[in-house]
């Protein structure tokens, strides 16, 4: 913690970076975001396991991005997030560097390149945890498996607390507030919540990160991650690729193999 | 469920599986005539919702069909959408939303007789599994 306070403290007074994008408690026992604008301020800065945030949703934000060039404390799934904004064009090399904190000190990296290396050499897979309950619902009946999400989409508000949350959900302006044509009903009732809900995880098939952020910032709790890991262990098993690997990449469903599995095509 | 007559809603595309569609008709071939075909540009503009839509409004069954790989008017937009319905398809399943109601197909301009039996295979398919109350059921507030 110390090493990364001298961090911020040093890349703020040498002006290398305008803003330092960490995390100070917060409130329940949480972690929040903070942003570091002097040096002075630079001891506020804490890493512990309650900072889970993927601070990344701040770079794709206009006013965060007004701020200039910005240091951003980052966990594993904030660094694959970096790269995978990079590979849709949306980050400017120049305009960040990453902050990772470890057992012995910081690790600051300034380039995408640098950014690649330590990623590949990152655990990227889904935990066995996250394995096995995804196995769990593959054997779960249809109609089990059609109820469960069917209590758990019952709850959404359509709040897009989701999508706010989501580094990957930028879109300036979302399907959700189209209405010619409506594909979104606005009232949260269980036709519409089930149709936002595929949305939301359709748009972010391929993309996704897997950083738990959606279903964190979900004020009824529903578990999006399941569908999350879900669509990235499809895009895995069928098309070995994973999402934020490399800045420059194509991605998985704006692309194609001419011998992608077609088994269910007549 | 003897009386049961399935809606089928067919997305095709314009070059291909509707020209093949247009065939069937033309060769006066007879097949199944619960399908309502909507025809599309081409495969790559079927976006997963128009499927959602379809069975939000009463469908119990749909076709989705374009041309073969290597056969697209536009190269590749055939190539593009298998992969989204690879997704699609699993993503359907996880929650639970029975993927036999969605049959994909190639059927190339000159298949009006793989037309005639995807739609009267397909229609037999839907008419065993029965009415999409499940789906229908969700719009229970009446609003969609
Ligand atoms: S969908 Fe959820 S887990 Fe995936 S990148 Fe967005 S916030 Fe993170
Ligand atoms: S955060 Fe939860 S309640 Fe809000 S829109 Fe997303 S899924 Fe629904």
């Amino acid at each position: 913690m110390n090493a990364l306070r001298e961090k911020a403290r040093e890349l703020l007074a040498t002006k290398t970076v305008q803003v330092v994008i960490g995390y100070a408690p917060g409130s329940g026992g949480a972690a929040r975001a903070l942003f570091v604008r002097e040096a002075a301020q630079a001891g506020e800065l804490v890493f512990d396991e309650t900072c889970l945030q993927n601070l990344a949703a701040y770079l794709m934000k206009p006013e965060v991005r007004r701020l200039g060039r910005a240091a951003l404390v980052a966990r594993p799934a904030t660094l694959r997030t970096i790269l995978q904004l990079a590979a849709e064009n949306q980050l400017a090399e120049s305009s960040l560097l990453a902050l990772v904190p470890g057992a012995d000190g910081v690790l600051s990296l300034s380039t995408f390149s640098a950014i690649e290396a330590h990623v590949a050499a990152q655990d990227n897979d889904l935990s066995a945890a996250e394995k096995s309950e995804l196995e769990k619902f593959a054997a779960m009946g249809l109609d089990e498996r059609r109820e469960f999400w069917q209590e758990q989409f019952s709850r959404c508000l359509k709040c897009y607390a989701c999508r706010a949350a989501c580094p990957l959900c930028y879109c300036t302006r979302c399907t959700v507030e189209c209405n010619q044509p409506q594909w979104i009903p606005v009232p949260a009732h269980d036709l519409g919540n089930l149709e936002w809900n595929v949305m939301r995880a359709m748009h972010l098939a391929g993309r996704c990160t897997n950083c738990g952020d959606c279903s964190r910032a979900c004020p009824v709790g529903i578990p999006l991650y399941l569908l999350n890991q879900k669509l990235c262990s499809d895009v895995l098993s069928s098309f070995n690729q994973r999402s934020g690997m490399a800045a420059r990449a194509d991605h998985s469903l704006s692309t194609f193999k001419p011998d992608d599995p077609e088994d269910f095509i007549r | 469920m003897p009386d049961f007559q399935p809606k089928i809603v067919a997305f095709v595309c314009n070059w291909c599986t509707y020209a093949g569609a247009d065939l069937t008709g033309t060769s006066r071939m007879k097949y199944s005539p619960q399908v309502s075909i909507i025809r599309f540009p081409c495969t790559g503009r079927i976006d997963f919702m128009l499927l959602l839509k379809a069975f939000a409004s009463g469908a119990d069954g749909i076709i989705v069909s374009g041309c073969h790989p290597n056969d697209c008017h536009y190269s590749s937009g055939n190539f593009h959408a298998r992969r989204r319905w690879i997704i699609f398809r699993g993503l359907l399943d996880f929650l639970g939303i029975d993927v036999r109601r969605v049959q994909f197909s190639w059927v190339s301009a000159a298949e009006g007789a793989k037309w005639a039996q995807l739609v009267n295979e397909t229609s037999e398919r839907i008419r065993e599994l029965g009415p999409f109350a499940g789906y229908q059921r969700l719009r229970g507030l009446g609003v969609g």
